[in-house]
Parts: C-alpha cells; sequence; structure tokens
C-alpha cells in the first residue's frame, strides 16, 4: 500500500454483482481513486502490536437454548418473492 | 513409473439438533418446501443471526471424540459468495480460527477374509469447523426452483489430511466418522437424506515424491459406496491421463454414481474470492476447561475401542463384533445380555443377536428400540439351551413368540410345552448301549480319535427319545459308555 | 403560551393527554393534518398509514379508558426511519431495491414501542440505506429542511429529523452509523440521540455497518430523548452483539444528576474546516458550563485524523456484504432483463441500487478482497483500536466531552451531491464515537446569522446514557432553543 493501490473495477464490479455502465465504471474508479488516495494515510499509523477491534465491546459466549420456536407461515415467506412456483423461489436455471 | 494417490477428503456432517444454528425456527427433514424458515433463514432485511448453545456442544464433543485440540477462542467469519441456495449471500462459517483442530480417526483396512481383523491407521484430521448447511435447489427443463428448509441447519466440516492413499482407505475413514458421530449421539449420518456428504480431492504422484500432484475435486459422492468407487474410478482415471502422456489439469469434477463415470464442472463463473471476514453480527465463543470436562462426561467410548474390548473381555469372534459394533444400541444390548447370561455363554448371545435378533427386526423394519426382547429374556432363553431344558429347534420356536410377545421365555416353554422330556436315566443308558451296538465303525472310528464319531450315535438315541432327550445328557453318557466299552 | 399542538413534547402532550384534555386520536388527527400540511414542501415519509394510525390511536384511548395506559408514550405519534421493520407495513431502505417489501415481521425497537402504546404512523425519508449525510441519497426524492427549504435536513436520518422538525411527528427514531442521528439533528435544530453499541436492539434494523450502527431517537427536548430512550434500550435474545446492563429511568435521572461535571474540549475537533459561527456557538457553550462550576479541560485525542478513512473502510467492506442479500432472489427488485442467474444479480443490484450505494459495495468489496485484506481491513480494525483507546484515555480525565456536531450548518441541496470526499467529510465528528462504541448525543446550541440551527456534541462514557442526558438538560433548561421553530 505504498503508492496508491490499482482498482480493478472489472474485477471488482463482478465480485459485486454489479452490472456497471462504462460510464459508471469510470467514474466510480476517478471517486473511489480519490477515496483511496486519502485512505493511504493510514499507513503512517503504527499498529505494531495491537488488537484489531471486531466489536465495539467484547462480549463472548452469547448463545440462545436449542429450542425450536414456530416457523414463518409460508404465504409471509413468500410474500415478497418475484417468483414463485410450488411454494418454492424460481430462478434461471442454475447451471453448476 | 510407480504412482501412488494422495487423497484428502472433506466430510459434511449434520448436527442434530431440534433448532438450526443461527436462528430459533426448527430443524428437520422430510417437510413441505419452505415451511422450516423464519426471517433470519430467508436472510430478510434487518435479521440477526444468534449462535445455538447446542450445536456448539455437538461440535465440541465431536471434536473431543476424535482427539482434536479445542481452540481456547474461536470466532465467526463470513464466506461471501453469490449463489441461490445461500439466502445472505455469505455463508457464516470459521475461517482461520477453527474451533477443533487436529485429531485423528482410526480406520480398519479390510482384512484378509471376513472373519479376520484389517489393519487398523490413523488418519490425522487438518480441523473440524461449525457453519450453516444452505438451501436445496431443484433443477426443472427451463428453471430451478430453491426451498430454504435446509438453510441454516448447523453442519459440522470436517477436513482431512492429504493422507489416504486407496479408495478403500477413504471408505474406511468415513465409515469410522459415521461410526463415531452416532455414537456421539451428534448425527444420524444418513446420507439418503444428506445428513453426510463428501467431497475428496485426488492427486496422484511418482512414489518417492513428497510434492503434491495437480489436485481434482470430486462432488456429489452421494453414498458411501459411491465414495469408494468414484475415488476409485477418478485415480484410475488420472493414471490414464499420464500414462497417455497428458497432464492433468487443476479441476472440480462430478461422480455419477449409477454410471460409473465423472464429469468436469466447467464453470463460467469468475474464479472465487470469498473475502472472509469477521462476522461482526456474532461474538467470539471462548471454551473453557469446565465446559469441556462437561461435554467429555457425555463422550461414549470409541467404536474400535468398544471392538477391542469386547473381544477381550467377552471372547466372542472378531465376525460377531464386525456385525454389533456399528450399532452403538446393539453392542450395548449385547453386553447387556451376556453380562446376564453368565460366563461361557457369550459367544452364544452374539450368535443370537447376530443371526436372529437381527432377521428378526429386519422381516418386520423395526429398530432396536422397537424390539420387544429384553436382554433379561434372551439371557434366559440362552441359559434354558444351555442347561439342557430346550433343544435348539424348540428354542427358535420360543424366540419367535418373545420376539412376538416380549413374554419371558420360561412362560412360553410352559404355554407350548416345548420342555425337553425328564428322561429316565436307565432309559437312556439302554438305548445308548443299543445305539453304539449297532454300529461298530463308529465305534472304531471314535477309539481311533476321531472325537466327531460321537454324533454317529445319536440320532438313533434322539429317535428313541422321540426328539425331547436333553442333548447334553446324551452326549455325557455317551461318553462315560464309549470310555468303558 | 405553549407552543402549537404539533411544535408540544412528549412530556407536554402525554400530561394532557392523561389530563383527558386530548384524545389520542385527537392527537394523532391533527398530527395527519398537520403532515398533509408540510408533507409536500419537506417530503420526509416514504409512505404514511393514516388509517393504521387511526386504529392505533383509538386502541390506546381505549386503553386509557379501561384504566390500562402504558404509559408516557401511549398514544404518541413517533415516525421510524424506513430502515425499521414493522410488520406488515413498506421497508425501503429509501432504495428502488425494496420499492415493493413488506415486513412481515417488527423489529425489537417496533414491538418496544407498541408495547409502551406509541402510534407509529409513518415511514421516515433517508438516504438509500442509511449511505450519506444529506438524504439526498434516497430513491424517493430528497427531503428538504424545514428551517430552509432549500437546504439539506443532513442525513443519512433526514426524514426523522424534518418530520419532527416540521412538526409532522412528536418524536421519531432515526439510526446512527457515522453521525446519522446527530447530524440532522444538529441540522435541523432537535435533539438526537446515539446510544452506547449494544443498548439497542438492532433486530429489524436494517444493516449498513453491522458493528456502528446503532437506533437512536429525536426529539425536541432532552426530557423527551430520556423518554424515548428508555421505551426502546435494554437487551435483546435476538441481537448477539445487544448488552445486558441495568436501564435506569432516564427521565427521572435527568433530575437527580447534577454536575460539575469535568469536560473536555478535544483540540482536533476544532481545526480547520469548522464554519467560524459553529465554533463560536460551541464557545459559548463551553463557557456556559465554566460558568456554572465546570471544570473545562482540553484532551487530546491524536488519532481523530485517521477516523474517516478508518470509518470508510469498515463500513463500506461490512455493506458490501450486509447488502450482498439484496439480490432480487427471495425478495425485492428483479431484472426483466436477466437472460441467466447472473445477470439476475448484476442487473437486479444495478438497476436497484442508486450511485453512493454501488460506490460503497465495490469500496468495501475491494478492501476486502485477496490480497488487500490485511493493508485495509485488518489495518483499519486496529487503528479502530487507537481510536477507542484515545477516548478512554481521555476519560481517565473528564466525564465527557464537548465538540460540535457538524462543521457547518446545512447546507444547499445539491451542493456535495457531486463529491463523495466533500459529503463525507461532513461527518469528521461524528464517526469515532461510532468506532469507539461510545453514547453522543446532539443538542441545539444557537442559529447562524441565516436562521439555521447549530447542534453541540456531548460524547459520554458507555452505557452511561444518564449522565450524557443531565448534561445536556442541564444546557438545555437554561437556554431553551428548542423553544423556536421553523416557519412553514
Amino acid at each position: 500500500m505504498s503508492q496508491p493501490a490499482e482498482l480493478n473495477i472489472d474485477r471488482v464490479a463482478e465480485l459485486s454483482r454489479l452490472a456497471l455502465t462504462p460510464e459508471e465504471k469510470t467514474r466510480f474508479s476517478a471517486q473511489l481513486g480519490s477515496i483511496l488516495g486519502h485512505i493511504e494515510q493510514l499507513t503512517k499509523v503504527d499498529v505494531t502490536g495491537i488488537e484489531p477491534t471486531a466489536h465495539a465491546f467484547p462480549l463472548n459466549n452469547v448463545w440462545a437454548a436449542d429450542v425450536a420456536q414456530p416457523a414463518l407461515a409460508l404465504s409471509a415467506a413468500l410474500r415478497n418473492a418475484p417468483a414463485q412456483r410450488d411454494h418454492m423461489i424460481v430462478v434461471p436455471k442454475v447451471v453448476d | 513409473m510407480n504412482y501412488e494417490a494422495v487423497i484428502g477428503l472433506e466430510v459434511h456432517v449434520q448436527i442434530k439438533t431440534h433448532s438450526k444454528v443461527f436462528t430459533r425456527v426448527g430443524a428437520g427433514f422430510g417437510y413441505e418446501p419452505n415451511t422450516l424458515t423464519d426471517p433470519v433463514v430467508l436472510a430478510l432485511p434487518g435479521t440477526l443471526p444468534v449462535m445455538n448453545k447446542a450445536a456448539l456442544d455437538a461440535i465440541i464433543k465431536a471434536g473431543l471424540l476424535l482427539g482434536c485440540d479445542i481452540a481456547p477462542i474461536c470466532k465467526w467469519d463470513r464466506k461471501q459468495y453469490f449463489y441461490p441456495d445461500s439466502p445472505k449471500n455469505y455463508q457464516i462459517s470459521q475461517y482461520d480460527q477453527p474451533i477443533c483442530i487436529g485429531g485423528l480417526v482410526e480406520i480398519e483396512l479390510p482384512g484378509a477374509a471376513r472373519n479376520v481383523m484389517g489393519e487398523h491407521k490413523k488418519i490425522p484430521l487438518t480441523r473440524i469447523h461449525l457453519e450453516e448447511d444452505v438451501g436445496k435447489l431443484n433443477h426443472h427443463a427451463t428453471d430451478s426452483l430453491v426451498d430454504y428448509n435446509r438453510a441454516g441447519t448447523p453442519l459440522m466440516e470436517i477436513v482431512s489430511e492429504p493422507a489416504m492413499h486407496t479408495a478403500e482407505e477413504a471408505f474406511a475413514y468415513l465409515t469410522s466418522i459415521r461410526n463415531t458421530m452416532i455414537y456421539g449421539g451428534i448425527s444420524d449420518c444418513d446420507m439418503e437424506k444428506g445428513q453426510l456428504r463428501c467431497d475428496a480431492n485426488i492427486s496422484i504422484r511418482p512414489i518417492g515424491e513428497t510434492k503434491l500432484g495437480t489436485k481434482v475435486e470430486l462432488k456429489n459422492l452421494n453414498s458411501i459406496s459411491y465414495v469408494r468407487d468414484g475415488i476409485a474410478h477418478e485415480i484410475k482415471r488420472q493414471l490414464a491421463v499420464v500414462a497417455a502422456g497428458g497432464k492433468l489439469i487443476q479441476e472440480t469434477r462430478d461422480y455419477d454414481g449409477v454410471a460409473g463415470t465423472s464429469q468436469s464442472l466447467r464453470s463460467k463463473e469468475m474464479a472465487h474470492d470469498y473475502r472472509y471476514f469477521p462476522d461482526p453480527d456474532l461474538m467470539p465463543v471462548h471454551v473453557d476447561e469446565a465446559w469441556k470436562a462437561e461435554l467429555l462426561r457425555t463422550c461414549p467410548e470409541l467404536p474400535f475401542d468398544k471392538q477391542r474390548r469386547l473381544i477381550a473381555d467377552y471372547q466372542i469372534p472378531y465376525t460377531i463384533t464386525s456385525v454389533l459394533i456399528p450399532d452403538r444400541e446393539l453392542s450395548d444390548f449385547f453386553e447387556a445380555t451376556a453380562q446376564l447370561a453368565g460366563t461361557g455363554r457369550a459367544q452364544a448371545v452374539g450368535n443370537w443377536i447376530a443371526n436372529d435378533l437381527l432377521r428378526e427386526l429386519g422381516a418386520a423394519k423395526l429398530p432396536l428400540s422397537a424390539s420387544k426382547i429384553s436382554p433379561t429374556n434372551l439371557a434366559t432363553l440362552i441359559q434354558l439351551i444351555d442347561a439342557g431344558t430346550l433343544l435348539n429347534a424348540a428354542a427358535k420356536e420360543v424366540f419367535a413368540t418373545m420376539f412376538a410377545t416380549g413374554d419371558a421365555p420360561a412362560a412360553i416353554v410352559a404355554r407350548l410345552g416345548l420342555a425337553a422330556a425328564p428322561t429316565d436315566a436307565g432309559e437312556l443308558e439302554s438305548w445308548c448301549r443299543d445305539s453304539i451296538a449297532a454300529n461298530p465303525k463308529a465305534l472304531a472310528e471314535f477309539k481311533s480319535g476321531k472325537d466327531s464319531a460321537i454324533n454317529a450315535f445319536k440320532g438313533p438315541i434322539m429317535k428313541a427319545a422321540k426328539g425331547k432327550a436333553n442333548p447334553k445328557l446324551v452326549d455325557e453318557t455317551l461318553r462315560r459308555l464309549l470310555a468303558e466299552a | 403560551m405553549s407552543a402549537p399542538l404539533h411544535f408540544q413534547t412528549i412530556a407536554e402532550l402525554s400530561a394532557r393527554i392523561a389530563a383527558g384534555q386530548i384524545s389520542a386520536l385527537e392527537l394523532t388527527q391533527a398530527m395527519i393534518a398537520r403532515t398533509k400540511a408540510v408533507e409536500p414542501r419537506v417530503h420526509a415519509f416514504n409512505s404514511f398509514d393514516e388509517a393504521d394510525a387511526l386504529v392505533q390511536a383509538a386502541a390506546s384511548d381505549a386503553r386509557r379508558s379501561a384504566g390500562q395506559s402504558a404509559g408516557a408514550l401511549d398514544g404518541i405519534p413517533v415516525g421510524l426511519k424506513d430502515v425499521i421493520a414493522v410488520a406488515g407495513q413498506p421497508l425501503t431502505a429509501s432504495s428502488k431495491m425494496l420499492a415493493n417489501f413488506v415486513s412481515p415481521y417488527d423489529a425489537t425497537v417496533t414491538q418496544k414501542l407498541k408495547g409502551a402504546g406509541a402510534v407509529l404512523h409513518g415511514r421516515l425519508n433517508c438516504d438509500e440505506f442509511a449511505m450519506g449525510s444529506s438524504t439526498e441519497n434516497s430513491a424517493f426524492g430528497p427531503t428538504s429542511n424545514p428551517w430552509d427549504l432549500t437546504r439539506t435536513p443532513g442525513g443519512s436520518s433526514g426524514g426523522s429529523a424534518a418530520a419532527l422538525s416540521a412538526g409532522a411527528a412528536v418524536a421519531t427514531l432515526g439510526s446512527d452509523t457515522g453521525g446519522s442521528i446527530r447530524q440532522p439533528a444538529a441540522l435541523c435544530g432537535l435533539v438526537g440521540l446515539k446510544p452506547t453499541y449494544g443498548l439497542i436492539s438492532r433486530y429489524g434494523l436494517i444493516a449498513y455497518a453491522s458493528s456502528l450502527d446503532q437506533i437512536g431517537p429525536f426529539a425536541r427536548t432532552v426530557e423527551d430523548a430520556a423518554i424515548m430512550l428508555g421505551a426502546i434500550a435494554g437487551h435483546d435474545l435476538r441481537d448477539s452483539t445487544s448488552f445486558k446492563t441495568e436501564i435506569p429511568d432516564y427521565r427521572a435521572e435527568l433530575k437527580t444528576r447534577r454536575g460539575p461535571w469535568k469536560l473536555g474540549i478535544p483540540k482536533e475537533y476544532f481545526g480547520a474546516g469548522l464554519d467560524p459561527e459553529v465554533g463560536a456557538a460551541v464557545e459559548k457553550a463551553i463557557a456556559f458550563y465554566s460558568s456554572q462550576g465546570c471544570e473545562i479541560r482540553e484532551v487530546s485525542l491524536p488519532h481523530t485524523q485517521y477516523c474517516l478513512d478508518t470509518y470508510y473502510i469498515i463500513a463500506t467492506a461490512e455493506a458490501s456484504s450486509n447488502l450482498a442479500r439484496y439480490d432480487g432472489i427471495r425478495y425485492g427488485h428483479r431484472t426483466s432483463a436477466a437472460k441467466d442467474l447472473l445477470d439476475v444479480y448484476q442487473k437486479s443490484r444495478a438497476e436497484g441500487f442508486g450511485d453512493e450505494v454501488k460506490r460503497r459495495i465495490i469500496l468495501g468489496t475491494y478492501v476486502l478482497s485477496s490480497g488487500y485484506y490485511d493493508a485495509y481491513y485488518l489495518r483499519a480494525q486496529k487503528v479502530r483500536t487507537l481510536i477507542r483507546q484515545d477516548f478512554l484515555n481521555a476519560y481517565r480525565e473528564v466525564d465527557a466531552l464537548i465538540t460540535p456536531t457538524s462543521p457547518i450548518p446545512a447546507f444547499k441541496l445539491g451542493e456535495k451531491s457531486a463529491d463523495p470526499l466533500a459529503m463525507y467529510l461532513c461527518d469528521i465528528y461524528t464517526i469515532g464515537v461510532n468506532l469507539a462504541g461510545l453514547p453522543a448525543l446532539s443538542l441545539p446550541c444557537g442559529f447562524t446569522q441565516n436562521g439555521l440551527p447549530i447542534g453541540l456534541q456531548l460524547i459520554g462514557q458507555p452505557f452511561r446514557e444518564a449522565d450524557l442526558l443531565a448534561t445536556a438538560h442541564a444546557y438545555e433548561q437554561a437556554h431553551g432553543w428548542n423553544t423556536q421553530f421553523p416557519l412553514l
């Protein structure tokens, strides 16, 4: 990260599952380039021996007992589905 | 050049819990599509995961049974990829801090014959981690349908080191894991229900080479015999490619167990980049000694340890133990019966269970737990036979009635009049003398040391006794008279 | 003289309801009428269920006549930011992606407010998926600032601020990931509280950045904020990050907790970029506390300059993951132009998300991608540790910190929309608080010469909201900025 990293907009858009137009790619690349340039200053911070913070407050062993609760009604589960058949969600044919 | 295969297995085991791993809707198999969902399973906007304590208990127990180190701290990571069976488009899993590390799986290879114990080996594990299962896709001609009932079921991934070399080893490894998980009550490991699933990483290399060859991942090994057949097929395929001067490519192949062929899965998908990062919605798990000790108390004896002990303590043949051991309840039933039956009768107990009891259960399509025969009654039956009170043919009839009614054998014997007739000692002795006198050839053979010749005298005696003579008494009387003759 | 009905507080209105001077139904009807009058100019609401609100209000009156009133909030119209789930109501996150989504379940805060008898009357506009500082990133159009309709109410909870400021609600809820409650509260002349991370359940809050998001109230007064906080705070089994802690009676504690407090002035918060009028108003507030016997001490939060970058790495990384579920498969916008599965994903998401959401997803995906994780995400998490330590070090010397909330008062709609980085700088005084998980509130501390509200930020210690509210209450009691209302 010593020099501003190269953002491969095609690859990142693919990973993000976003179909971007050429115009969007150019614009986002430029905007994100300047943000990444700003972010470069983080390299100046000495983080030797510093633990990462994943949660604002350290809690552990947060769980619930294994007691089954009622399911969502089928009609509610499928209420917002864009396409459904036989009580299942329809998607274009999935080829592995 | 001679080649060896190197095999590593990734085994997924569904944990048997009442509710899902990160939400409390019920978990199960065979329900109508999308009737085991809730807002969390469907990844509706705003939903959050909450760990299931029972799933954690189960995986720690699995780790203890397989000799893993249990990590004092483990955490949850998001594995990110888009797929319709994955509602959040990330799977909650464990990346760099799994809950179980290392471990060994003891396996048994096929012996020289069916009745000979095979070689035992220990296959090292890399890790076991906990994750959530995905939903199920049903493929149709022009589209696919998604059912999320399975999504969120607790799933263990057991990863072996690349330390196996034959399809038989892989088969034995999977069998051992299945037996161990069933013993621990962790999973029913029914492959037909997808409770146990297996992917294999297979490569070949010249013998003596230590670097791994090009790895092929074999998927859809969805029965335990497909695992053996699929791996054997893949090893053969790789050897053939190399023998023909070809080059192996790193790929994923799909094994078709019915056709016995495999096909490359040429995904049009771009290469994966899972972008693992710690799940901010879930807190880490700290496992202390007290928690481990509590689970250790619930750990059963391992199947192979039990097998060795049964052979040593009860002097029963390997063949019988190999029938009893895969089923924890059945082997417990054996032990209880053998203890009640008394010294010297364990083999008879084993035979009755392995032959008669399993046959009856199979015919009635019942599990052992539904059997009406108690260890006490089976032990009594064997004692009656041993005491000469009950002849073998009659005993079979008593057993069938015991299976059907659950009545005590003595009661059945009395009701059906099946007891061996009390024989007058003088009468028996005269039948014996007659039989010996009638068969000088057998007498000569017996005298010359052929012990089995004694059986030739028994038929006429039984005939004279109309089949109700006590065979033990017959044998004793014959031996006494033969010694004098 | 009391204010017009639509500008009255929870405290005032609940007393009037209790005294039988007004019914919940009448109040709700008045609120509906006011909303209809101002909404065309302000556009604070994404949806408003008039019939449902009246049913709730009638139920409240029935409870009261049966002697079963649930307390101060019973019958009070409360609006929710459109990122908080209400069963049977739309939940859009101001995104085309969820334009037709109806939630089948209640958020935990929704259940708590229903339990307290509040009349939940509308879904409030915001930046799409709570990403923004001006509410201009809403797919349903921007919200205007009631104090000056050509200006932004701030964001991302701009609708929550504008509705309250315009008198279309008595209190509202927003969510705050980097300042999204406090900044619009400052720009609209309201009290806005971001509670300690973990005090309020996030179950049912559409996630933007899970480790930073927190729900909190907008209110006209500190007392009202205390009432609202008391209603929504508390441990929740459905949120693993929620904290088990004793919830005091925040309203009652306002009277029992008195200064003088030791107050810290973080010098890094008064540097370049701070509008002079804002700076002057905050200095005056500091002088007030000093005059009340509070010890004022300059403190340093040395890693302040890294907050923005740390925030944009952590928030976008989490967002890229949290927003992966919006794929047009189980719910939400599905493209009509898909020839295969990949198309469903790529086109539905391209069509369903606006520019700022796409930008943040791309940035977040990038910083988590193979080869960059350590340099960006892991490093940002470590810097986050340092930022948090800065605050905890300061709290060895002082009880709370005083800063401006926003470096500038309300800016013109459209002024910053072409420059993401300039927009991000609106949050420089608020994001450190989210990174450290601390409670903070913004309260009015004056007006610019143009009549735009100015906000003062008080930053407190973890789970000590009662002290924070009492500190703010002391200032508010002596000033009364909250008795001025926008002319609409």
